[in-house]
């Protein structure tokens, strides 16, 4: 296979994703430009790379809940709610008592398993919903959003949950090899969906699910099902962000991340998913957050309040809804 | 006043590069049932938004009552008379009956308040009109098909309408309501409007139609009094040549063959009861009746979407109870289903997901779908069912209706199967994909020894392609119709009889 | 027109239900002193409900309204103090205009840009409370330096009373207002053509637009009424809390859409009516203020709305569930 078969291949004839490169690369001179002292030093971009997984997993998320048509409005809950349990868990375990390193190893274990679990269990609860009763996903997810953020209130009692064992920050603020450990982590999972989403029948069947449910039955898929499953995935992968989260901060809180979820939506929606289902693409995701990632640091650097950066990102997804609808209205 | 209500001269229209409709002109008199006839994409639909003042043509003239009209708008055809019965109806089901009968006339009158007192004058009016009687607070929503187009008539007449275009009326109805709505359109036409009718149903046209024009690519290839033409006639103007009519022939083989699908005292209470059916390898089935007869519900049961029913279902000798579409699908079921639109296709996904849609863990090597085995299955499919498209990856919201329902069967052949059921097979499709789906579905019967079972509410084809035909009629099979005495006189008369 | 009674008439019965039970836990539910404080409770979170019936009506969603407020509230404040306005009607027609204009732009998106209501309105309440706080600011206004003809305003009291231990309390007259602008939606929605088209875009897009409905009319009124009521809540919110905080209403847009699902509104568009938008609100304040006087520990309240809303849709989508596939 030549190189730009494969190139070809990867990108698809998708002209999205090129329109996406091409937002990046103009994000990046201009920012450059705007800042090349600060914005083009190495650990900028390192810093990135600490702070972008956990964002890019919800995102991720997302895309796979709105590929069936629908979409997850609460998965910062869950993300918090996994931090917490994990964090309650080894308050009650580890805090006080001296463990050999073993343990608390088994421990760190433990509580990654039962923030995984927690996410699979909301993320079926989602998709019952969603698939058996037939809620709305947006009514559904907003419903058990708050349950979700409610329960993590019921944990903590309101103040953050800190003092994580060390196994757990290394996956929020260590390296492997060099490279930041949350990043290794999201390019493992991003690799992972892409895989599932397009080699998989559970990916292509969503994806057909996404453009006609009716039809989708009438084909013979099992649509409750892969329904369920897609929430459950998403359930998974906002849990993994919420063990980033607070591995990252080495603290938990029912309220950390509420600006995420307009963000995971926005990348989604700019990394050229279709919100009423039937597309979308790993690939997009991610260039799509990096391109976000690079225009809000920037703007940190050029010292914005995180205010008008929340401005600036929800400014940014009208401009890109502009953008579609007149290249979309082109043809 | 001149005698033309109406006269297109020499329209053109053109979009970018596209030649949609090419010198056309038309005459609609007063009071006249005009038929326009073609295929689907010759230009018809084109006409009826010209005529409606959607689309403002590319060159030639319109002229209402002899006079040139210019910078012709949807609001200008609208007060000029001109009302378009659009194939969804574009009627308010969250509205009930009488606001949406009223809305039309208020917002003409650019009323800002509403008056529900009059609201319920207008509507039952509008209804009086048509002479029939109908619930005015029932929500639109809760009506089957002819009393929402009913509904849609009754709203159309109501701001002195002159002219009314029905587009593919007939479509969603049963025979006795095609009749009832013929009635209706005669009603109209005694009141002095005209009627222009669009369809590709020649029967239809020849029925209720005083004078026809025929599309093709654009072009009016005919014109004149219906005494002019016959079936033949019609379609030989609408496909450019003749079309075969030779029908379905099957023997029975030697020897004491297994049925390939033994249907016993089938039930479900409230949908259907006790039906016996036994289709053979080979067999084509006619199944007709009303709808609301259960042959639905029947279909679907067989296909696993109803499991709560009683009686056997055996397929070449297995007893099989589908309980959900997969386990119809593993006995070797396969259903196609009324609506190619909404629960056929996914449209703007490629050819090839479609076909392979259902069969996809076929082509699962470990857990990773194995592309090279895919692409060879698309490909020969692709090329066995001769479907017109550059590539298997073209999305199907490219392709003509009827290689739409190629893809369809395509992914039906792909599963396996050996019983198909079709449920409208050539519903929307022009008459010259017809032609060619019907030769298909032959050859699968023949060929690959499938037994298909043919629900259609379409007599010719029916006639045509299958050996023998069954009636159903509220959740029973009270007729069967053999190869030898088949013909449209006799199942149009069974039919008919039905109330 | 059956449907909607019957679903009214099946809140109001849970609503009746609910409340006995409550009762019986606690009799201290029925004292007048508590039905005057839910009443008054019903006010704002009412006003908003109003505008998001109105949008979901169309067949439309609206996370922004909540932002709008806020903006709205914060901005009129502000300009008081700036300009030492003593009046108030002035003030809440600003409000009710900033809220209004910012309806005009959640329109204008949807409609030009035919992009799903949900994710414009994320987009413009992130813009608004991005711009708010960052450029005008993040500081409290407090009751020391509020306003007194807004606090004074909102301390109207319809009926006075004093309890048994000798406190006052009253049944606020900030009720009749709210029960007014029901009555006038209420009225709008069923004696306007605007108001009927709004029926007819949610229940079928493409058909109002056949018809003859100006359906970019129809958007912005609707988006605009929204706006309106959430800008004019806002300032009364400000006025009856004493404060003029740029924060308030965090996350309150889903107490409300919460309130308006459980009044019986479909999401999908083309159903939900006033009354049931009462009988919602009343029930939802009703459930999240009993919480206290059944025990329940206030950390529990969040989960406690995320079931009603989940129970309440689990219910709407089983009546609904022949229409699904």
């Amino acid at each position: 296979m030549s190189n730009s078969s494969i190139a070809k291949r990867i990108l698809g004839q998708d002209r999205n994703i090129l329109q996406l490169i091409a937002i990046t690369v103009l994000v990046f001179a201009l920012m450059s430009w705007l800042n090349p002292d600060k914005f083009l030093r190495y650990y900028n971009f390192e810093s990135i790379t600490y702070i972008m997984p956990e964002l890019g997993i919800l995102a991720i998320a997302m895309m796979i809940a709105m590929l069936t048509g629908g979409i997850d409005l609460s998965v910062v809950g869950i993300a918090n709610l996994a931090g917490i349990l994990a964090g309650v868990f080894f308050h009650s375990v580890i805090v006080g008592t001296d463990q050999s390193t073993g343990m608390i190893l088994l421990y760190t274990g433990i509580g990654i398993l039962m923030a995984l679990g927690i996410g699979l269990l909301a993320g079926l609860l989602n998709g019952f919903l969603v698939s058996k009763l037939r809620i709305t996903p947006i009514l559904a997810t907003l419903g058990t959003g708050q349950i979700f953020t409610g329960l993590a209130v019921v944990l903590t009692g309101g103040p953050a949950i800190t003092g994580f064992p060390d196994g757990w920050n290394f996956i929020g603020n260590g390296k492997i090899f060099g490279l930041a450990t949350p990043f290794v982590l999201f390019v493992i999972v991003a690799g992972a969906v892409a895989v599932l989403l397009t080699r998989t029948t559970f990916g292509v069947n969503l994806m057909l699910i996404g453009t006609n449910p009716r039809a989708a039955i009438f084909a013979g898929l099992r649509k409750d099902r892969m329904v369920l499953y897609s929430y459950m995935l998403t359930g998974v992968l906002a849990a993994i962000a919420g063990i980033i989260l607070s591995g990252r901060t080495n603290a938990a809180k029912s309220d950390y991340g509420a600006s995420y979820l307009l963000q995971a939506v926005l990348i989604a929606v700019l990394g050229g998913t279709n919100p009423a289902g039937g597309k979308g693409r790993v690939l997009g995701v991610s260039i799509a957050l990096i391109a976000l990632m690079l225009l809000s640091s920037g703007f940190q650097i050029l010292r914005f309040s995180n205010h008008l950066i929340d401005f600036i990102w929800g400014g940014f997804l009208l401009i890109v809804i502009a953008l579609n609808a007149f290249r979309n209205t082109d043809r | 006043m001149s005698e033309n209500l109406l006269e297109l001269k020499n329209i053109s229209k053109r979009f970018g590069g596209l030649v949609a409709l090419d010198n056309v002109s038309l005459v609609l008199k007063p009071g006249e049932i005009h038929c326009l006839a073609g295929e689907n994409g010759c230009g018809k639909s084109t006409i009826i938004k010209t005529i409606a003042g959607v689309y403002t043509p590319s060159e030639g003239e319109i002229l209402i009552d002899g006079k040139p009209v210019t910078g012709f708008t949807p609001a200008q055809s609208v007060q000029r008379g001109i009302q378009v019965i659009y194939q969804d109806f574009s009627l308010f089901g969250n509205l009930t009956v009488a606001e949406n009968l009223a809305l039309n006339t208020m917002l003409l009158e650019g009323k800002k308040s509403v008056s529900w007192k009059r609201i319920r004058e207008l509507a039952t009016k509008a209804l009086a009109r048509l002479g029939v009687t109908m619930e005015l607070d029932a929500d639109v929503e809760s009506l089957p098909t002819s009393g929402k187009q009913i509904v849609a008539i009754a709203r159309a007449m109501m701001g002195d309408a002159r002219l009314i275009i029905m587009d593919e009326p007939t479509t969603a109805l049963t025979r006795p309501e095609v009749d009832a709505l013929f009635r209706i359109v005669r009603d109209i036409q005694a009141q002095g409007i005209a009627v222009l009718f669009v369809s590709h149903k020649m029967r239809e046209m020849l029925e209720i139609s005083e004078r026809l024009t025929v599309l093709r690519n654009g072009k009016k290839v005919a014109e004149g009094p219906i005494g002019d033409f016959n079936e033949a006639a019609i379609t030989r103007a609408m496909t450019g040549h003749d079309l075969t009519d030779q029908t379905y022939e099957w023997a029975p083989a030697k020897g004491d063959v297994q049925p390939r699908l033994d249907v016993k005292q089938l039930s479900i209470p409230g949908a259907f009861e006790n039906i016996d059916l036994t289709l053979r390898a080979g067999e084509i089935v006619g199944l007709s009746g009303l709808i609301g007869s259960g042959r639905t519900e029947f279909a679907l049961a067989l296909f696993g979407m109803n499991p709560k029913y009683t009686g056997s279902v055996t397929i070449d000798g297995k007893a099989v109870h589908p309980k959900s579409v997969q386990d119809a699908i593993n006995s070797g079921l396969a259903y196609v289903p009324e609506d190619r639109l909404t629960e056929g296709l996914f449209l703007t996904q490629s050819i090839e997901r479609n076909m392979l849609a259902t069969s996809f863990e076929n082509f699962v090597s470990g857990i990773f779908i194995d592309r090279k085995k895919a692409d060879a299955a698309t490909k020969a499919m692709f090329a066995a069912m001769q479907i017109a498209a550059p590539s298997p990856q073209t999305p199907v919201n490219h392709l003509s209706g009827g290689n739409q329902q190629r893809v369809v069967l395509a992914r039906w052949l792909l599963t396996g199967a050996r019983v198909l059921i079709l449920n409208g097979p050539t519903v929307g499709v022009d008459v010259g994909s017809k032609a060619q789906i019907h030769r298909k579905i032959r050859e699968l019967a023949t060929e690959n020894g499938l037994a298909v079972l043919m629900i259609s509410d379409d007599v010719p084809e029916l006639v045509q392609n299958c050996n023998r035909v069954i009636v159903m009629h509220r959740g029973r099979f009270v007729d069967e119709i053999a190869a030898d005495t088949l013909n449209e006189d006799a199942l149009n008369d069974r039919l008919k009889a039905l109330k | 027109m059956t449907i909607f009674r019957r679903s009214e008439f099946i809140i109001a019965a849970i609503l009746v239900v609910a409340m006995i039970f409550i009762g019986l836990i606690n009799p201290a539910f029925w004292s007048m002193d508590n039905m005057f404080g839910l009443l008054r409770s019903n006010v704002i979170i009412g006003i908003m409900a109003l505008g998001v019936l109105v949008v979901m009506i169309s067949g439309g969603i609206d996370v922004s309204f909540t932002a709008f407020a806020v903006a709205a509230m914060y901005l009129t404040v502000k300009g008081m103090l700036y300009f030492g306005y003593e009046g108030v009607l002035v003030p809440f027609i600003a409000a009710t205009l900033i809220g209004l204009v910012l309806g005009a732009f959640n329109a204008f998106f949807i409609h030009t840009f035919r992009m799903i209501p949900l994710i414009v309105t994320l987009g413009t309440g992130s813009v608004v409370r991005g711009l708010l706080l960052g450029l005008v600011g993040t500081s409290i206004i407090n009751i020391d330096k509020m306003p007194p003809q807004l606090i004074n305003f909102a301390k109207v009291n319809l009926v006075n009373a004093t309890s048994a231990t000798g406190t006052n309390y009253g049944l606020t007259a900030m009720i009749l207002i709210y029960l007014g602008l029901a009555l006038v939606t209420h009225l709008f929605l069923r004696y306007t053509m605007i108001g009927r088209s709004i029926f007819a875009y949610g229940g079928a897009p493409e058909a109002a637009k056949r018809v003859g409905f100006d359906t970019r009319k129809t958007l912005l009124f609707v988006y605009c009424f929204a706006g309106a009521l959430a800008g004019f809540a806002g300032l009364l919110q400000g006025s009856m809390i004493w404060q003029a905080n740029p924060r308030d209403f965090a996350g309150f847009e889903l107490d409300v859409i919460a309130a308006v699902v459980l009044g019986g509104a479909s999401i999908f568009g083309g159903r939900g009516s006033v009354a049931g938008t009462l009988l919602g609100v009343f029930m939802l304040v009703m459930v999240k203020n009993s919480l206290i006087i059944m025990k329940v520990d206030t950390t529990w309240q969040r989960v406690v709305v995320g079931l009603i809303i989940v129970g309440a849709t689990a219910l709407t989508a089983w009546r609904d569930r022949k229409k699904l596939v």
